[in-house]
């Protein structure tokens, strides 16, 4: 089955621009692949198609089987549970330290506490952010704080993560470390998403690359 | 289950934490919800109080009824009969010309300008106690006597009383529309602490959002919050307005002494306390429910 099915979608913002035009594509379960294109070809609008934080105004968007775009509003939340999200403005909280903010998927869904700040534990270590979980996110530097946005993501054991432009603001050695933590990911059965136009980044993985030019696929 | 109980309790934490967090700005909005409450619930506990004093004073109604100035003894008689025979009433007691003139002699001064008369101006009376305290019985049997023959006038004495029944009446709604626009006042105080809370919050709510909460795990902690702060609200109230009425009673004993009197106004009673905390809790979670409906909605991701 394939994680996530767009056809035929297209969407169009209030104020009629267009940011994607009849996209169809499919991702296998378990597949990695890139997304890229110029900025304002429509990359993170297509990202938030698949989480539900946009609609489409036409065509079907199928994450693991779902019907995306005809989902009650009930729903959405269950469906995000699904989804790790790395977003492009990170959106970390500051008044709380790193392991608070690694558990706070955890906690919106109701896990055990004892069991979640195992599960936070494991996750901070698999990004190698364990001896910083008592310090302020602001204390991080910026490929820190990048992990922190990993480990929030995949704590909840996703089987989709989706990265948009997660390696914007790092240097290459640092992008090369968030990366590689996606492909460890991805070598687990993980589907992983990564929008990005890092031409020499997606050069070097040799995977699949979606891009996408002015809303259209080419 | 256990999950949303675990979540209850966090909310509640963190909603006492966020209280305790800025004490200054939860003193002031107790305070002003306070204030406001205690308005209407001193002025029920007043009526609560004067309401049996008005029945107490009120609790032997009379009519005087004057005979015509010739009416002879049988029909003073007769008319006698006929009022003790009235259902509603409870006693009659005969005062003559002549009793009631002696009477007025006694007052001081009096004595001499009733020798300058060559007749006593005054007629037979009857004073009948009434058996009920309501205006009505009282009004009914004004107009029957009335109409009874030789019977030149009658007098209620619960005129007064229908004035404090009136004013009473002016009272009780008086305190039913405080209540009203004094509720309203805590609703709108709620409102704009949680609007403040939600729009401090923007970040945290918009990527709980983002990862999966659901919306009612995002309005939670917003109504523990608006019902926190309504119970506070209300135990501020019931404090006011028991150091107003003790400070009330202080001078009511000085004047107690003077007068020899025991009134003493007294508090609300257990339940009624309990009644108003339970309603300021309820005003404070409709002003979290119509704050957290409005403005999550600004926040929410499409």
């Amino acid at each position: 089955m394939a994680a996530i099915s767009f056809s035929q979608v297209s969407k169009r913002y209030p104020g009629g621009f267009e940011a994607l035009k009849g996209i169809s594509f499919a991702v296998e379960s378990g597949e990695m692949l890139f997304l890229t294109g110029h900025s304002g070809a429509g990359k993170t609008t297509l990202l938030k198609l698949i989480a539900a934080i946009e609609r489409a105004n036409a065509g079907t968007v199928l994450v693991n089987g779902q019907n995306v775009s005809a989902m009650r509003p009930a729903a959405i939340p269950y469906l995000r549970r699904n989804l790790g999200l790395v977003f492009q403005g990170q959106k970390l909280l500051y008044d709380r330290n790193v392991f608070d903010n690694v558990m706070l998927p955890l906690i919106v869904t109701g896990q055990p506490y004892r069991e979640a700040a195992k599960r936070t534990r494991a996750a901070l270590d698999k990004v190698g952010l364990l001896q910083r979980e008592k310090a302020n996110p602001v204390m991080l530097s910026g490929g820190e704080q990048q992990r922190l946005c990993v480990a929030r993501a995949v704590v909840n054991r996703p089987s989709i993560v989706i990265a948009d432009e997660p390696t914007a603001s790092l240097d290459a050695a640092y992008a090369e470390e968030i990366m590689a933590m996606f492909g460890a990911f991805n070598q687990v059965g993980v589907t992983v998403l990564v929008a990005t136009h890092d031409q020499q980044l997606i050069a070097k993985w040799r995977k699949r690359v979606l891009t996408l030019d002015h809303g259209r696929l080419v | 289950m256990r999950a949303w109980l675990q979540h209850h309790r966090l909310s509640f934490a963190q909603t006492l934490a966020r209280l305790a967090g800025a004490p200054f700005a939860t003193l002031l909005n107790t305070l002003a919800i306070g204030a406001a409450l205690a308005l209407p619930l001193g002025g029920y506990c007043l009526l609560v109080n004067l309401e049996p004093l008005s029945r107490n004073l009120s609790a032997e109604p009379e009519l005087s009824v004057f005979l015509a100035s010739d009416a002879a003894k049988s029909d003073a008689t007769a008319i006698e009969a006929q009022l003790k025979a009235t259902a509603g009433v409870s006693g009659v007691r005969f005062v003559g010309r002549d009793a009631a003139l002696a009477e007025l002699k006694r007052t001081p001064g009096m004595a001499e300008v009733i020798a300058t008369l060559r007749q006593n101006p005054l007629p037979d009376a009857f004073v009948v106690t009434l058996a009920g305290t309501d205006a009505a019985l009282s009004d009914r049997l004004e107009q029957q006597f009335k109409t009874l023959p030789k019977v030149s006038h009658v007098q209620a004495d619960s005129a007064w009383v229908k004035r404090l029944d009136a004013l009473l009446r002016l009272g009780r709604a008086t305190v039913a529309l405080l209540g009203v626009l004094l509720g309203l006042v805590l609703v709108a105080v709620t409102f704009n602490t949680i609007r403040l809370q939600i729009l401090t919050q923007n970040d945290e709510i918009e990527l709980c959002r983002l990862i999966g909460a659901t919306r009612a795990y995002i309005r939670r902690p917003f109504f523990y919050l608006g019902s926190l702060l309504g119970l506070l609200g209300g135990l501020a109230a019931i404090a006011l307005a028991l150091g107003t009425i003790a400070w009330i009673n202080r001078d009511l004993a000085q004047l107690g002494v003077l007068f020899g009197s025991e009134f003493r106004l007294q508090f609300l009673s257990l339940r009624e306390m309990a009644a108003a905390l339970a309603g300021a809790l309820t005003l404070g979670w409709i002003g979290a429910y119509m704050s957290v409906s409005e403005h999550l909605r600004e926040i929410e991701p499409s």
